[in-house]
């Protein structure tokens, strides 16, 4: 076989393995829940391919890719940044703040937001590398504590001092809205060229183009940069790296800053073009989902990238299950997470075949014995 | 009566390598036989098949004259047979008791353990075997001469009558070896058989009855202890078919490129493992430093390279202090490294080989350009390592998990020299490859020294050692006790050197 085709072929086989497996998984929830996987999976899928469900599924993956991204950071030196939650918080929370109380031309005010949540997440993470490198706390620990802390503590004792009360609103406190200089554009005009009016007041949300960029930015520095090889090597192999004269403590540092600085991008897309406040409202999760991201799309922008559609769109075209009554909506969180368990194991499958199956034939073209 | 222990043509394939091929090994009811060889002979492989911890691909296994296949631990020790492991896996805060019964507990009715049957079987053992131990004690109050004889207790409390020590002196003490070999003799007496793997040529030779070598993961010969001298061992090990590593012509300048001076490295324990180390290594030179595993060379070499850090003295390379730099630097100005372990140190198994190829050249062309990675000249670099160095792949985009042991070494050494380094510091550069690889490593070192490279050759074959070396200097202790030439000594002299046995006398040290 085509030795290209035969490598993407290899690097399907395992996602679509899971994928298969995770829809048979839920089948049976559905049928011993009593609803039919048949009508449940055909109502997902005709809603979901809406337009206006396709915008939210995109709206949606666009935090989860960045979160991804931020996680695959960590995960391509063995670091496991479970902070990413904490620090996309705290970006957001430090972003909705100032960036309220400033005005400037539109392009610099969100750019300013964008900075200053960079730089919020790089320094929290960077508090965790600290601690790693000089005082040898294991990073997931210290990253769930400063998670707590940036989320039950930090938020928590500043919030009630920053709180809008011009609102009067009392159900959903928030901090003090941006002003429309630091909002950013939305894309339905772009989209509008090619498609119909997108309807139902959606918004395709303009932060898309910065995770875009995020994507590439990443994919050129693994890829190309010799930081990237130090950071993959150090991943591969520390020992190897580090008599290879790659600095252990400098890349943990360096690479927890960056993931932390990725990771405050995440809360964009509700600061940017949503809410433009931070409000006790505000989307949980994205920092674990990240994680789960990272690891179905194998650490790579293009793997994420689909990683972040599928749970997007599982997310979004899921809504209308409640409606329908055809199943739970919690169907959802079962798919994901077989899925995300599946193409574990099956990741790990296919790499023992992929090495053996290597071994092989490196044995056979080059007429020695194994 | 049938052999203890039979094996029959084993053999084990790992991805690369053959750890054990068509090994054959009898064991006769009540001796001590001794396992030899080298590190990586496959020694180790051998006793995992053997306690069921990885089953052979081929051949057939008799216990008793049985035939038995082991699919786990469990079976080898419902077999009777149990092994002591070189690292001991007891539980510190729990009593000598309490660890030899962990695991097959005498259990009373509602799932309490019975003590007082335990207390019992445990006296019974050690009276039978002749071996005291206080069941009380706490484990983590023991000396390591005591763990090492809880553990051999666990596995006669758990009825083995054949019993596997893997390096089991490599931890003790003269004096504990001593009170170890009695043990085993009283054991002996008792009805037991033992399978005692080592190296230590001296030791084998005094506890074993019978010897088996294996080389290269095959057995070379079973010998009784008494017909065999240390001399014939180490040639059994080594093998003399080898082709031998002979320089020439010496090549060595009065340009000093390493300058190593005063230099103490401390362990964890702030004890000095490198003590007061002073040496120089010359343009054109091979200098080779002997000594048993464990006197220091490896923190030498880790201070040389710039991983471990010095408690004193100073590393000056091409006349630049380098004690306080980083590797990079010292990458950068011209030092090379071939590691110990190549899979731990030296490669990323699972990169291509290209990449490989750039690990620890990576700031540099042709693999890099500024702080681009230039992957073509990567690749076209990695070409040339590959003709010039015969490293035998389909391709430089296979990752160096698909080669063999000796095709990836050729690769690392490959590496190192085309980098052009003024210095390189090799750690048994031939560990563990085959012949033919190896002779092409020695070649290399030599036409790299004929170009007025400085080598410093760190090995545990000591031909190697006397043949490639101008100098050889012996560190026991952490001390540079010897500096000799090799023309004029052979492995035998060598090896009483790196055990302390001969003593040079101080004047002569540098």
């Amino acid at each position: 076989m085509n030795p290209v085709l035969r490598r993407i072929g290899l690097a399907l086989a395992a996602p679509a393995m899971a994928f298969v497996f995770a829809v048979a998984v839920s089948s049976i929830v559905l049928l011993i829940s009593d609803s039919n996987p048949y009508d449940t999976f055909s109502t997902m899928l005709d809603n979901g391919t809406q337009l206006e469900i396709i915008v939210d599924t995109l709206n949606r993956a666009t935090p989860l890719f960045i979160a991804g991204i931020a996680a695959a950071i960590g995960f391509r030196m063995n670091l496991f940044n479970i902070g990413v939650e904490g620090q996309y918080f705290l970006a957001a929370f430090a972003a909705a703040v100032i960036g309220a109380e400033v005005s400037l031309p539109g392009p610099l005010h969100i750019g300013l937001i964008l900075v200053i949540a960079m730089v919020v997440g790089a320094a929290y993470a960077g508090l965790a590398a600290v601690l790693k490198v000089y005082r040898g706390v294991n990073e997931v620990i210290a990253t769930i504590m400063l998670n707590f802390l940036a989320i039950g503590g930090i938020i928590a004792a500043i919030f009630p001092s920053v709180i809008d009360m011009s609102s009067g609103q009392a159900t959903n406190a928030g901090t003090k809205a941006i002003p429309e200089s630091g909002w950013i554009p939305d894309l339905n005009g772009f989209v509008e060229i090619f498609t119909r009016e997108i309807g139902k007041g959606r918004e395709l949300t303009g932060v898309i183009i910065i995770a875009v960029v995020v994507g590439v930015a990443y994919s050129i520095m693994v890829n190309r940069t010799v930081f990237g090889f130090d950071l993959r090597a150090s991943g591969m192999n520390p020992l190897a790296a580090r008599v290879g004269g790659i600095p252990p403590g400098r890349m943990i540092i360096i690479a927890m800053l960056l993931s932390g600085a990725i990771a405050g991008l995440i809360g964009m897309t509700e600061i940017l073009s949503d809410n433009h406040s931070y409000d006790q409202g505000f989307v949980r999760g994205l920092g674990f989902e990240g994680l789960g991201i990272a690891l179905l799309g194998r650490k790579t922008s293009p793997g994420i990238m689909f990683a972040a559609l599928l749970f997007g769109f599982l997310d979004s075209s899921s809504a209308i299950l409640q409606v329908s009554g055809s199943a739970s909506q919690s169907i959802v969180i079962i798919m994901k997470a077989t899925i995300l368990l599946a193409a574990v194991v099956a990741y790990e499958v296919v790499d023992e075949y992929r090495k053996r199956d290597e071994v092989k034939r490196a044995a056979l073209a080059t007429g020695g014995a194994a | 009566m049938a052999p203890a222990i039979e094996l029959i043509g084993i053999t084990k394939r790992f991805p690369g390598v053959i750890a054990n091929d068509n090994v054959n090994l009898t064991v006769e009811e009540g001796e001590i036989h001794a396992i030899c060889g080298e590190n990586g002979a496959g020694k180790s492989t051998l006793m995992k098949i053997l306690f069921g911890m990885q089953s052979a691909d081929e051949g057939v296994m008799k216990v008793r004259g049985q035939e038995v296949s082991f699919k786990s631990p469990t079976d080898a020790i419902d077999a009777g047979i149990g092994m002591v492991h070189q690292h001991f896996m007891l539980a510190d805060q729990l009593s000598v008791l309490e660890n030899v019964i962990l695991g097959s507990e005498p259990v009373l009715a509602g799932g309490r353990i019975d003590f007082k049957e335990a207390h019992e079987h445990l006296a019974e053992v050690g009276e039978a075997y002749g071996l005291a131990v206080e069941p009380d004690t706490l484990v983590e109050e023991l000396e390591v001469g005591e763990r090492q004889r809880v553990e051999i207790i666990k596995v006669l409390y758990r009825g083995a009558k054949i019993l596997i020590l893997d390096e089991p002196t490599a931890v003790l003490v003269p004096q504990e070896v001593e009170e170890l070999f009695r043990n085993l003799r009283e054991l002996q007496a008792s009805g037991a058989t033992i399978i005692f793997i080592d190296h230590k040529l001296q030791e084998v030779l005094e506890i074993a009855d019978r010897i088996t070598v294996i080389r290269r993961g095959r057995t070379v010969s079973t010998v009784d202890a008494d017909s065999v001298t240390a001399q014939d061992l180490a040639e059994l090990m080594v093998g003399s078919e080898l082709p031998s590593p002979e320089t020439t012509e010496a090549t060595a300048t009065s340009v000093v490129r390493l300058d190593v001076s005063n230099l103490t490295v401390l362990d964890e324990d702030e004890r000095p493992v490198v003590d007061d180390v002073s040496f120089q290594v010359h343009q054109g030179e091979v200098l080779g430093v002997a000594g048993i595993e464990g006197n220091g060379q490896a923190e030498l070499i880790g201070a040389i390279i710039g991983v471990r850090s010095p408690a004193q003295g100073s590393v000056h390379l091409d006349g630049e202090n380098i004690t306080p730099t980083s590797v990079r630097h010292r990458r950068e100005l011209g030092l090379g490294y071939v590691p110990q372990e190549r899979h731990s140190e030296g490669l990323l198994l699972d990169a291509p080989l290209w990449e490989n190829a750039a690990l620890g050249h990576q700031t540099r062309t042709p693999f890099s350009k500024g702080m681009w990675i230039d992957r073509q000249g990567s690749r076209d670099r990695t070409e040339d390592i590959r003709g010039e160095f015969d490293v035998r792949s389909p391709g430089v985009d296979v990752t160096a998990r698909a080669l063999s042991g000796g095709n990836q070494q050729k690769l690392i050494i490959g590496r190192e020299l085309t980098a052009e380094p003024k210095v390189l510091i090799a750690a048994h550069p031939t560990r563990g490859i085959d012949v033919g690889a190896q002779a092409d490593v020695w070649n290399d070192i030599r036409s790299a020294r004929a170009e007025g490279l400085a080598t410093l050759l760190s090995s545990a074959d000591l031909e190697e050692l006397i043949g490639l070396s101008d100098r050889i200097v012996v560190m026991f202790h952490g001390r540079l006790v010897a500096t000799l030439d090799p023309a004029e000594i052979d492995a035998r002299e060598l090896g009483s050197y790196m055990t302390g046995a001969t003593v040079q006398d101080p004047e002569g040290n540098r």
